[in-house]
């Protein structure tokens, strides 16, 4: 199966950003055979709301729930740095739009079946688009309006699916590929309540039930502990998977994490420690340890509330961007913290990013933090805002809200910012940030699967387009060039859009301040092979190429202890 | 005696009353809301509409009062109703839970126990001399360690002494298998957990144990036995020891209910699936539905524990009596 590569579907990321990076131990190299057997045992950070993905968007349940399931096409596991995508239940390559770009015809597999035996067809496909896309009232789905180009969803035959788009949209196939779209049986989304109470009940049947065609099957769930699964034999992708079964372990205190990779409980996390915790790990584990790194896809940056009077002067919101010495923190913050890459508001390395020469003439961007902070001043003094005070509305989670939070302060006092931090948890800081009277200055991060900048640049619409607003501005611009940018079949043309959108979102009106994006370090036993580092924590996560580079022994008895036999 | 345990049952139902109203209305003074953070804590992009949805399906949108008779009416028709987390039923999520929570409290209560009690006795026998000033060190510095504190070093130096005596850094198991399918298991997991809250506990019920035993040892019919020439241990053992046990039953009684449910930190140090565990998820996922069950279960406990220690008091000492 070949990949398909266009403009914007491939990535290539920059090897000094997206290439995994070995430490402690070299990445094994992809010629070894697979060896077949045993259990891997993953610790997650965080806790299954339901087992649904088309409802839920939280690695919590994609790093446990995904090996059961398939997608229509994915990130290629073996290079998940590029944004080639490769057919998982359709058949050959990924198809190429036709009808001047609004039609996506998708050959099924065939033979296919899902774990309780069901054949795979297209309905069933088209039952879990439709679910997603346009799911009847009450039922909730997290990813329609990002699906807004689709028309409809058919399925000519058995074996056929097709898309039909309102316009042609790049953003199209990356929202397909995005992890979370497990496709479903039609006869599970169809099943009546058999106590006759509640009409959608098979809409809802997901939510607690696991019936997919991934590589693994159901074996249990306890809830809070962990989940098991046990290879399907019958799955789709011959010879895999490798391993006998995985168990995903609930972990969520990150140095129980830590220690229970040390201490021979878990093999791997999927998400990302801190640099510390790769530095110790390695330390204590030596060659027992393989660290892969890569540019994470979440950006981490503030807005200035644009209600408040302070935060209306754009010179202020400029001064601010260029306070922030990011260059140097890519090298200083990121020994501490999981950030380190410069980068505008796509991930660099993307097509559309904006290449670093022209980024370092954007404020904030500037190498020479000296004449940067001077214009600062200067900015701030034509405003009559020197010395300003406000506050920076954080979230009470050291990685890397409150690092980079404290870090932030520090930079604007240096400028004269008269700043202070609140700190808040998680429940409070997010309803601050619905309430444009609670906050000055607030965090914004924003964490995405599949690398997909034009449908993700939504984020920075005005407040009535964008809910997540959190500058509370209005920029009728942005908004047309959005528009514009996302009905544009012409990738250098959309290029050009982004480019401006971007200049005018960091530079020209600074309504948005990008400080770093996220760096995601994966340490992991050096015997886990097979798996390899993506740009997303909720990518390349269907187990299915992994493998453990044990003796035949070890292998059987992990095999043994969690799967009895 | 029946008639007052029947009293004091009944007297559970406005304890219970005042209680849930009590956590009703503080976990809605705190900001935020569950839909929010399951949509959207890990920085994830939210749809608003499927906000408004899950809000509406959660009953977030309804008011207030309308909250609350739905929380009193579900609760006293032992109707717990279902996570907002999970969608699971509470009273599921809550037993899965209970049967660890309750083998660490026993353990910690046992450890508790087989320390305090010898210790206390000894410290308060061997009162101002080198033995007592140990005794007494250990207990001040067991009150003194925070048990998730002991916790971490715990695990760290078992990782660092396995290593350095083996090669191969060990540490105890992270997930749950009951006693009974593997017993060596399960004790390898939950030992380290129950030594650490275990020595807190003992440590405040040594110092009351030599409080009680001491002023015991004063009172005339110690004196009058001694007199009698009864042996040291016999007056120790029989005489004095058991009335000195009074407070320290009391405070063991009140530990142990405090463990079923309050073993929030100590839990994530060792990732114990427990009811301490569930009930800082709840609260910081702010699963009201979660969090108002759990608080009604500890205080049904507290207030359960209370009435076996009273029962205890009479066992203990015959002058007692209820009427």
């Amino acid at each position: 199966m070949s990949a398909m590569k266009t403009s914007f579907t491939r990535l290539a990321l920059a090897a000094g950003l997206g290439a995994a990076v070995a430490a402690g131990g070299v990445v094994a190299a992809s010629a070894e055979e697979p060896k077949r057997g045993g259990v891997l045992r993953i610790v997650v950070g965080s806790k299954i709301p339901s087992y649904d993905g088309h409802r839920e968007s939280t690695f919590g349940m994609i790093h446990p729930i995904r090996p059961f399931y398939s997608l229509l096409i994915r990130v290629n596991p073996d290079d998940p740095q590029s944004s080639d995508f490769i057919c998982d239940l359709c058949e050959g390559d990924v198809p190429a739009p036709t009808n001047d770009g609004r039609t996506y015809t998708f050959k099924l597999r065939q033979g296919v079946e899902f774990h309780d035996g069901t054949p795979l067809t297209a309905h069933d496909v088209v039952a879990t688009y439709n679910k997603i896309i346009f799911p009847p009232e009450g039922i909730l789905s997290n990813r329609v309006s990002r699906f807004s180009m689709v028309d409809a969803i058919s399925a000519p035959d058995d074996h056929t699916v097709q898309f039909d788009l309102k316009y042609a949209s790049p953003g199209f196939l990356p929202m397909v590929a995005t992890p979370f779209n497990f496709v479903y049986a039609k006869k599970d989304i169809e099943r009546e309540d058999p106590e006759g109470k509640d009409p959608q009940y098979g809409m809802k049947w997901h939510q607690n039930n696991i019936n997919g065609t991934g590589a693994f099957s159901f074996v249990e769930h306890q809830p809070g502990s962990h989940v098991l699964g046990k290879r399907y034999e019958k799955y789709h992708h011959e010879g895999k998977p490798y391993l006998d079964g995985y168990k995903a372990i609930s972990a969520p205190k990150m140095s129980v994490r830590i220690q229970a990779i040390r201490g021979g409980r878990a093999d791997i996390e999927f998400r990302g420690f801190p640099p510390k915790s790769r530095d110790d790990l390695v330390k204590a584990l030596g060659d027992g340890i393989n660290v892969q790194e890569s540019a994470w896809n979440c950006t981490f940056g503030y807005a200035g509330n644009q209600t408040k009077p302070l935060f209306q002067d754009k010179r202020v919101r400029q001064a601010m961007t260029l306070a922030l010495d990011r260059w140097g923190a890519s090298n200083y913050l990121s020994k501490i913290a999981i950030v380190k890459t410069v980068g505008g508001l796509a991930l660099p390395g993307h097509p559309v990013a904006t290449p670093e020469d022209v980024l370092k003439t954007y404020y904030g961007y500037w190498p020479d933090i000296k004449k940067s902070r001077e214009k600062a001043r200067e900015l701030l003094k034509a405003a009559g805002a020197e010395g300003a005070h406000f506050k920076i509305w954080n979230r009470a989670v050291d990685q890397p809200y409150k690092v980079v939070g404290t870090w932030m302060l520090d930079q604007w006092k240096q400028v004269g910012l008269d700043v202070e931090q609140v700190v808040v948890p998680t429940g409070p800081w997010y309803a601050g940030l619905r309430d444009p009277n609670a906050f000055d200055v607030a965090i914004w991060p924003s964490c995405q699967s599949i690398v997909n900048p034009i449908v993700d640049a939504g984020a920075w619409l005005s407040k009535d387009r964008a809910a997540d607003n959190r500058g509370y501005y209005t920029d009728k611009v942005l908004d047309e060039w959005y528009d514009e940018m996302n009905r544009e079949g012409d990738p250098d043309k959309q290029k050009e859009i982004y480019r401006k959108f971007e200049k005018r979102v960091l530079h020209d009106e600074a309504h948005f301040g990008q400080v770093l994006w996220w760096h995601k370090i994966n340490p992991h036993r050096s015997f886990v092979k097979g798996w390899k580092i993506a740009p997303s924590h909720y990518l390349n996560q269907s187990l299915d190429q992994v493998w453990l580079d044990l003796p035949d022994e070890e292998r059987k008895q992990r095999t043994m202890d969690e799967l009895g036999g | 005696m029946y008639k007052y345990v029947v009293k004091r049952l009944l007297l559970l139902i406005p304890t219970l009353l005042g209680a849930a109203v009590l956590v009703f209305l503080l976990l809605r003074a705190v900001p935020g809301d569950v839909c929010q953070l399951r949509l959207g804590g890990g920085g994830e992009w939210i749809d608003p509409v499927a906000l408004e949805q899950c809000k509406i399906q959660l009953g977030l949108m309804d008011p207030m009062h309308v909250q609350l008779v739905d929380f009193l009416t579900s609760f006293f028709t032992f109707n717990f109703g279902e996570s907002m987390w999970t969608g699971r039923p509470v009273s599921y999520e809550i037993a899965l839970r209970f049967e660890l929570s309750l083998q660490i409290a026993i353990m910690a209560t046992l450890v508790s126990i087989i320390v305090a009690i010898p210790l206390g006795t000894i410290s308060a026998i061997k009162q101002n001399t080198w033995i007592d000033y140990l005794v007494r060190t250990i207990s001040i510095a067991g009150i003194a360690i925070p048990s998730f504190w002991l916790g971490i070093i715990i695990i760290l130096g078992l990782l660092i002494t396995t290593q350095a005596w083996t090669g191969t850094p060990w540490m105890p198991p992270i997930d749950y298998r009951p006693l009974w399918e593997d017993p060596a298991y399960n004790l390898s997991m939950l030992i380290w957990p129950a030594v650490a809250t275990g020595y807190r506990y003992s440590a405040v019920a040594t110092r009351m144990t030599r409080s009680a035993l001491l002023e015991v040892l004063r009172e005339d019919y110690v004196r009058t036995a001694r007199a009698k020439g009864l042996l040291e241990k016999m007056i120790i053992n029989r005489h004095a020891l058991r009335n000195s046990l009074l407070p320290v039953v009391t405070i063991i009684g009140i530990e142990f209910a405090f463990l079923m449910g309050g073993l929030v930190v100590t839990e994530q140090v060792f990732n114990l699936n427990g009811i301490g565990k569930l009930f800082v998820e709840s609260v910081t996922n702010q699963d009201y539905v979660m969090t108002q069950s759990l608080v009604m279960l500890v205080v049904t406990i507290f207030v359960l524990v209370n009435l076996v220690v009273d029962i205890l008091y009479a066992v203990l000492d015959p002058r007692i009596r209820y009427s």
